[in-house]
């Protein structure tokens, strides 16, 4: 593999995105602690350090490709950890947005979750548990995948066809509306 | 040790304090505490038969750091010079409760002195070398992902010393503090405090990567059928030989793994890892039954109260501060003040010499003099703009300033009235004095108000 | 003490346990609360991993409703309550974004609203001494683990009130309410949230770890404050079981339903039937061994009063007459003259160290002497010497 610099959009991608995360990927040393306490770090191509590792090198495209930051659970271990106090959670966070932004999905059942989780909240102002289910399933091509749990969820009364709706939520979707203009940072 | 305690110009005094120090350079009056020891060490032998018939035998010892026991009567480490007992007063019985009462009986020369109180000394002596060494950062009040100190296997490297050295709790045995068992495998993790920014250190303590390889080849070398892991982020051999010491302790089987712990956790009577091996790229889990972490150095306790007594600073994270980091390692900032070792900052033994010789000969250079050369650029004070107000003498962070009588002249006859006097040995030209001064009266040689004003002069019109 | 109300989404759906159990916490414990008015989604995961502003402008949405009441908001759902405290440290912390954020939702935003989470409330604003005198039915014998998640504890820059590494709050909320709480190594480690859901061949590995090592710590139920962590511990377990080819069987409770049950609700109202892991027998088990130890404890209480009892009788006696005691005394001392084997017998049942004890007295008599007074004083003590006299001697020989 050939080291080059990085190119002036990626270097300025990269100020971007530590801005955005509000770390500096230069303090790291390298020393793998964040990497030894990710539980999730078993799955991942890259786990946190190496996705690090990447960004110190330039290689943000690669980073941005990476699986990791989809399958990072969001715990923040990583960060209460670092001994050079840098924000690794905070930058798998800004990488997965800017991921989306560049439409570079990876892992497109955990961006399908999203999506439907977040549809819900814009037409309903809350969750609509069901319909994410139901989503998600068939965006990701499993019908019947969790199909187990819908009776005995329904009977418990932890789940219902009809989603819940707020008086306002007009308010809600208005406030996606505007952050889509924006071009959300 | 022995050495300095039988050389005829030297005076080893041992369970003391200074308390207070004033005076300059080469006038120096220390005060010196000299705690109650309740034995009279001009009678006493240090034949040990005191502290063998001594019935309180339960208490902690601190030398070996809560892992072995020793009595009320003790002497304070195995090679304490002079090899005389002290009685720790607060565990004593007949110091307490009145009862007891055995070591005095017992003692051949009557040496016992229940009745001994602290002494006060005053020396006057012409220069100060501080070498108090250090202490190690307290790791279980910070790192909670390793046990806040709950796991009795999860000791630090000089507990690791004394399990080592032949003298210890153990005779030199490893073993596991918890139950006494030899460990399979044993777990070094470095740079527990060290370089880290957000919990501990931001420095690099220096000695810790040698001191773990010797540690690892101990183990290697005792246990030979026991696994030694070494977890680090980097090995610093900069020293002569350094290097071929640690290649020694790869060739013994010690397992050098790149990367952090993030935590430890145990399960069953063993101790789970949890780290990355950063140079293959995989997170790894450990199971071993020790670890020894190799803790920051810090200054040693009361080092920044004592460095306030004698008048000297300290640095950011406690040092002692040397005068030039280059050209000046063992001189402070106070003239006749001088430091040695540890206690300037984290460093190994042969570093610790070179300083400590360093000092001393430093020390010599200036007793060789009649008479000691200072720095010019010190202030001066104009004694016929001195009001003699006594302003500026409290400011002088240093106390070279002081009120004296001159004789003087006016209309009405001769008069005495007071000015300040500047002490050239303590002056380090500082300048804090001057905007205290209402008559400009003091002004600092080489950087006076009209030497100023020319340099901006100089640079603005 | 009166409190906004967040219940969040979860609450009311998944985590319809934890909503009901709150409840009936809060009324139990004096604690009034005001839902807020048409409150929105916070955004959980899924907003923060889309879109920054999104995923503030949601919380703060709540937050300006919270502002309008003037009252501190309870949040009991841990990721709705570390989504609203971060929102809350953007906007207390950078005025230009909270600018922003106030236009987007089209609301006054003064950023003075305070998010608290239910273990805040429960063991610092209520104190664990309130806690612990609602509790009727005691959790005695219960051993559990607490299990706090992350997003109750981290950052800490957020969320502040407990140790990120070995929280204790929920643990003193527990302990108030009678039960044994096990010391663990896995109180914060992520569960694996919403990956469960959608790759569980990770997720599900990460459920497993807590779960084993809860097992391992000798737990037999696990608490928890977080809707997620309870519905992947609770639903999941099954599938989790399957996969490792392991049993668990441990009930999974949220720290409101034992504080509700605790204080003597039903099972209907707290919840409890409605865990996918059954969640009454455990209850009902450690009922019955609370009654148990409530017993053994009056047993022993009753015993140590009837021993206290009598030491007094016999120090009144001795203390009443030194006359007659010292003839007690006399008589003892005869007897040990007369028939020392049999008086050594009183003393020591074991053959071979009472013929020891034999030996002793026989060559010093004031041995003898302090016998015969401490078995007039305290049978007891004087049983207790005489085998120290004889482990003495024992010692001597060996040497």
């Amino acid at each position: 593999m050939k080291l080059i610099p990085a190119c002036e959009e990626d270097q300025q991608l990269l100020r971007r995105l530590e801005a955005e995360a509000g770390t500096n990927v230069n303090l790291c040393y390298q020393c793998g602690k964040c990497s030894a306490g990710c539980p999730a770090a078993f799955a991942m191509d890259y786990p946190p350090r190496q996705v690090i590792r990447l960004l110190q090198l330039g290689m943000v495209k690669q980073a941005l490709k990476a699986e990791s930051i989809w399958i990072c659970a969001s715990c923040e271990t990583c960060s209460t950890r670092c001994p050079r106090g840098v924000d690794i959670a905070s930058l798998m966070d800004t990488l997965r947005r800017e991921a989306l932004r560049q439409g570079l999905i990876t892992d497109k059942k955990v961006a399908a979750f999203n999506q439907a989780f977040l549809n819900g909240v814009r037409l309903f102002g809350r969750t609509y548990e069901a319909g994410l289910l139901l989503q998600h399933n068939l965006k990701t091509m499993q019908p019947f995948k969790d199909a187990q749990y819908g009776l005995p969820m329904m009977k418990r009364g932890k789940i219902s066809i009809l989603p819940a709706k707020i008086k306002n939520r007009d308010q809600v979707k208005k406030i996606f509306d505007k952050v889509q203009q924006l071009g959300g940072e | 040790m022995v050495a300095v305690a039988q050389h005829p110009n030297i005076e080893l005094v041992t369970y003391a304090e200074v308390v207070k120090v004033s005076g300059y350079i080469g006038n120096f009056t220390v005060t010196i505490k000299k705690k109650a020891k309740y034995v009279d060490w001009n009678l006493c032998t240090g034949c040990g038969t005191c502290w063998e018939k001594c019935p309180s035998k339960k208490i902690k010892d601190e030398f070996e750091l809560g892992m072995g026991m020793r009595t009320s009567i003790h002497k304070l480490f195995p090679q304490a010079v002079p090899g005389k007992p002290i009685i720790d007063a607060a565990t004593c019985t007949k110091l307490t409760k009145g009862k007891c009462g055995i070591c005095e009986k017992v003692c051949p020369t009557q040496a016992i002195r229940y009745d001994d109180k602290d002494q006060y000394v005053d020396e006057e002596v012409g220069a100060i070398v501080m070498a108090t060494g250090y202490d190690l950062f307290p790791w279980e009040e910070a790192y909670g992902e390793y046990g806040y100190g709950k796991y009795p296997d999860v000791i630090t490297s000089l507990h690791f010393e004394r399990l080592v050295s032949s003298q210890g709790p153990t005779g030199g045995k490893i073993q596991r503090p918890s139950d006494g068992k030899v460990p399979d495998s044993v777990a070094f993790i470095k740079c527990v405090g060290s370089r880290d920014d957000t919990k501990g250190k931001s420095y690099c303590s220096r000695a810790c990567c040698m001191y773990t390889a010797k540690h690892a080849y101990q183990v290697k070398d005792k246990l030979p059928d026991s696994e030694a892991y070494v977890f680090y982020m980097d090995v610093r051999t900069a020293g002569k030989n350094y290097e071929e010491f640690y290649q020694r302790s790869l060739n013994a089987g010690a397992k050098y793994i790149r990367g952090r712990v993030s935590k430890i956790y145990p399960r069953g009577d063993k101790l789970v890892l949890k780290t990355e091996d950063t140079l293959l790229g995989m997170p790894m889990e450990v199971e071993v039954d020790m670890v020894v972490l190799a803790t920051a150095m810090v200054p040693a306790q009361g080092a920044q109260e004592l460095a306030k007594i004698i008048g000297f600073s300290t640095d950011k994270d406690g040092f002692f501060q040397e005068a030039h980091p280059k050209l000046q390692p063992v001189e402070t900032f106070t003239a006749g003040v001088y430091v040695a070792g540890a206690c300037q900052g984290p460093k190994d033994i042969p570093d610790t010499v070179a300083q400590a010789s360093a000092a001393a000969v430093k020390v010599c250079g200036l007793f060789s003099k009649d008479r000691l050369a200072t720095e010019p650029m010190i202030t001066e004070v104009d004694i016929s703009k001195c009001s003699g107000c006594g302003f500026c003498v409290p400011i002088c962070p240093y106390h070279a300033l002081s009120l004296v009588e001159i004789k003087d002249r006016g209309h009405h006859g001769p008069f005495t009235r007071q000015v300040v006097e500047v002490n050239s040995s303590l002056c380090q030209g500082c300048g804090a004095c001057l905007p205290a001064c209402r008559t400009t009266a003091l002004s600092l040689r080489g950087f006076t108000n009209e030497q100023l004003v020319a340099e901006v002069d100089a640079l603005c019109l | 003490m009166k409190l906004a109300y967040y219940p969040g989404c979860s609450l009311e759906g998944s985590g319809i346990e934890y909503g009901m159990s709150t409840e009936r916490t809060a009324d139990i414990l004096g604690i009034e609360l005001v839902e807020l008015d048409d409150w929105n989604c916070c955004g959980a995961t899924s907003g923060h991993n889309t879109n920054k502003l999104l995923s503030l402008a949601l919380p703060a949405r709540n937050l300006a409703i919270a502002e309008q009441m003037g009252l501190p908001m309870l949040a009991p759902c841990a990721a709705c309550y570390n989504r609203h405290r971060n929102t809350e440290h953007v906007i207390k912390n950078d005025p230009e974004m909270r600018e922003t954020i106030a236009q987007l939702i089209e609301m006054e935003l003064q950023g003075t609203a305070e998010t608290v989470s239910i273990l805040e409330v429960l063991a610092n604003q209520v104190g664990i001494e309130q806690i612990a005198s609602k509790v009727t039915r005691p959790l005695l014998g219960m051993k559990a683990v607490c299990y706090y998640g992350c997003l109750l504890v981290r950052p800490v820059e957020h969320t502040g009130f407990d140790d990120p590494e070995d929280p204790q709050t929920m643990d003193r909320i527990v302990r108030a309410l009678g039960a044994e709480t096990l010391d663990w190594s896995h109180k914060t480690e992520c569960c694996g949230a919403s990956l469960v859901t959608s790759r569980p061949e990770v997720g599900n590995r990460m459920l497993y770890q807590i779960l084993r090592n809860a097992k391992e710590a000798g737990a037999e139920c696990i608490v928890t404050a977080c809707p997620l962590c309870g519905m992947n511990l609770d639903m999941r377990q099954g599938q989790v079981e399957k996969e490792f080819n392991t049993k668990f069987d441990l009930p999974v409770y949220y720290v409101t339903e034992l504080v509700a049950w605790a204080a003597g609700e039903s099972r209907q109202a707290v919840g409890i039937d409605r865990h996918f892991v059954e969640a009454g027998r455990y209850l009902d088990e450690v009922a019955v061994r609370a009654e148990k130890i409530k017993a053994e404890k009056e047993a022993q209480a009753q015993a140590k009063a009837k021993a206290a009892a009598q030491a007094k009788k016999a120090g009144d006696q001795a203390d009443e007459d030194p006359e007659a005691r010292q003839k007690k005394i006399d008589a003892m001392v005869k007897a040990f003259e007369k028939n020392p084997d049999k008086m050594v017998k009183r003393l020591i049942e074991d053959e071979e160290r009472a013929a020891i004890l034999l030996e002793v007295i026989r060559e010093d008599s004031k041995k003898t002497a302090r016998l015969a007074e401490l078995m007039v004083d305290d049978a007891e003590k004087a049983s207790k010497a005489a085998e120290a006299y004889v482990t003495a001697e024992l010692k001597k020989r060996a040497k």
